[in-house]
């Protein structure tokens, strides 16, 4: 009965997540935890089944794969003695078991426990109390626990993710969970939306809209949805950046001629002219510690990324191998830069490590756009054509993890992976 | 200034139509060791939260200026097509754009919007800045036939709105284009 429960349950959710982003593995890391995920006892109570969504979380990382664990009885609990010679068996070197309690305000608790199944130990557990809509969010904190606890390194799977959907002549700014669930409409519009980035706290989206018939420079409140015009002056206003401490905005501006590189206040206030080129500068992104700026120009002859100090001074190039390097954005360590480079006719994106000169081509498709580092370095999601249509593309730091994140009913472009949440 | 106006007509339009969301109390999750029940523990607010809608889709049409609609005036013509890679008018659509010089500098109180477009290769910032050349090309032009500065203003629309669709050849030509639109048409 709870079997069927579930099944419908999921029956009814993928019928109203039609609009939703669909994921599909293309390539995983070379050595992967087996990692086993039983069942928590009380989760068919659930819209969705926790214990599934963090074994998904895990494998869509490419750090993990999941071992099977069949049913037991009585079913295994975080409270449950571990029988790990058994958990070897299946060849499982992580156990996570937990369970799902409906607490009499109506509010549900999840608990689960971690085990290294190698060493028969526990490594730490947590407890959360959440909403019946809460339960992907919880799943996604449970997640991010154990792959913290089994990497090291921080998860993202709690992180959000905003990108563009088009559909015919219509055009919508949407936010969803790092895995593509939970898709909301922040901003519809006729005319085309570009460039979306996260203000450091996760909280607002700047953005260029051309529902003026030009581009101009938005700054969007997610939470109720109010929105100001940040820049626009006569020309085109385009490629906002927010500084680390989301105290600045840097801009694109051609009010004096060329597209050229502005500060300013994210009201609005206090424009500032940085870059002075007779061509082309644009696509401005700050260094982590807020000090430089990374950008695009083509005052060399040919479409090269440079860099420049916040306060002023001389633009240094950066790139150098072949004759098209844009969209510059840089790793949180600020060691890599990851951009689009033109090799052959083909748009790819690519890896400069900016010690060593180091040049590493991440994908295979031809035609990338909008990279967007994931928070903790690990993943970089991009925008590319497969078969005619926009999709988004997510590929590892080292070139060996690849997903793709497609939409049914239409293009999917311009990609801009959130801010850890606080 | 009329495009600074309604811009700030839009954006307190869209203000209004945005759906409050603000009023359900947060909902949480908490921390909590899975041995050690706290039963009066405060929820924190859930990261992410909900996203409130704004929808600017409901439609708006401008009308046509007559005068310059007539198919068999030269003015009836708006686009300027560009080789690859390039943002210099060509000879053949000199007299177009003259055409235009002279309607602007004997109608001070026409203005002019001119739209720079590329074809879809490439970073999409960067074509941006590719069509604003394209439109400020265009510009130059105008005012150096007579028209003036506040009567023109040169955008670009990159390559995000493409009059072809396909990757041909073909298309790409007719997307590597300014148009030349008067108040009222855009």
């Amino acid at each position: 009965m709870r079997f069927f429960r579930a099944l419908l349950v999921l029956l009814a959710s993928s019928g109203a997540a039609q609009a939703q982003l669909s994921i599909e593995i293309t390539g995983a890391g070379a050595q992967r935890i087996p990692i086993a995920i039983a069942a928590f006892p009380g989760e068919a109570a659930l819209p969705a089944a926790p214990s599934a969504i963090v074994r998904a979380d895990l494998e869509r990382s490419g750090l993990f794969r999941g071992i099977e664990s069949p049913p037991a009885i009585p079913p295994l609990t975080e409270a449950s003695s571990v029988n790990f010679a058994e958990w070897r068996s299946r060849l499982a070197d992580a156990l996570v078991l937990g369970s799902v309690i409906q607490r009499p305000d109506g509010r549900f608790e999840a608990r689960f426990r971690l085990f290294d199944v190698v060493k028969q130990a526990a490594l730490g557990g947590v407890a959360y109390t959440f909403s019946r809509e809460q339960t992907r969010a919880t799943a996604h904190r449970i997640a991010d626990y154990i792959y913290e606890k089994l990497t090291g390194e921080r998860g993202v799977f709690s992180t959000r993710i905003a990108y563009v959907v088009k559909r015919g002549n219509r055009f919508e700014l949407q936010i969803a969970d790092a895995d593509g669930a939970g898709e909301e409409t922040a901003l519809a519009s006729l005319e085309p939306i570009i460039s979306p980035a996260w203000s450091p706290d996760g909280r607002r989206l700047a953005y260029v809209s051309f529902e003026s018939k030009k581009p101009v420079v938005y700054v969007h409140s997610l939470l109720d949805g109010k929105r100001h015009v940040a820049a626009n002056f006569k020309g085109s206003n385009s490629a906002p950046a927010w500084a680390p401490d989301g105290g600045r905005l840097a801009v694109a501006l051609t009010r004096d001629g060329g597209s050229q590189i502005y500060l300013m206040n994210p009201d609005g206030s206090g424009v500032r002219r940085l870059t002075q080129s007779a061509g082309i500068d644009t696509e401005p992104v700050f260094s982590p510690d807020g000090q430089h700026l990374y950008f695009t120009s083509d005052r060399g002859g040919s479409a090269q990324i440079y860099r420049m100090p916040v306060a002023g001074g001389e633009a240094q190039r950066v790139t150098f191998e072949g004759g098209y390097n844009v969209s510059p954005r840089i790793s949180a360590d600020g060691r890599k830069l990851v951009h689009i480079t033109r090799v052959n006719g083909k748009f790819q994106t690519a890896s400069l490590d900016l010690a060593t000169r180091q040049l590493q081509i991440l994908t295979d498709s031809d035609r990338d756009e909008s990279p967007s580092i994931a928070p903790n370095g690990r993943m970089i999601l991009l925008a590319t054509v497969i078969g005619g249509r926009g999709i988004l593309s997510a590929v590892s730091a080292d070139g060996r993890v690849k997903q793709r994140l497609s939409m049914t009913a239409g293009d999917v472009r311009e990609p801009a992976w959130g801010p850890y949440i606080q | 200034m009329r495009t600074l106006c309604a811009t700030l007509a839009l954006a307190i339009l869209a203000g209004c139509a945005s759906t409050p969301s603000g009023e359900q109390p947060p909902a949480g999750v908490e921390d909590r060791q899975p041995t050690t029940a706290q039963p009066g523990a405060q929820p924190q607010p859930v990261p992410g939260g909900k996203v409130a809608a704004v929808d600017l889709t409901a439609g708006k049409q401008a009308a046509l200026l007559s005068a310059l609609a007539d198919p068999k005036s030269i003015l009836s013509r708006r686009s300027i097509y560009y080789d690859f890679d390039k943002y210099d008018v060509r000879d053949e659509f000199r007299a177009l754009v003259e055409a235009h010089a002279r309607y602007l500098r004997d109608n001070p109180g026409a203005k002019m919007l001119v739209q720079g477009n590329t074809d879809e290769r490439g970073s999409r910032e960067y074509n941006l800045a590719l069509g604003q050349k394209r439109s400020e090309g265009v510009k130059r032009m105008l005012l150096l036939l007579g028209a003036k500065e506040a009567q023109v203003e040169a955008v670009s629309l990159g390559e995000e709105k493409p009059k072809a669709q396909g990757q041909t050849e073909e298309a790409w030509a007719q997307n590597r284009r300014s148009d030349m639109l008067y108040a009222g048409e855009y």
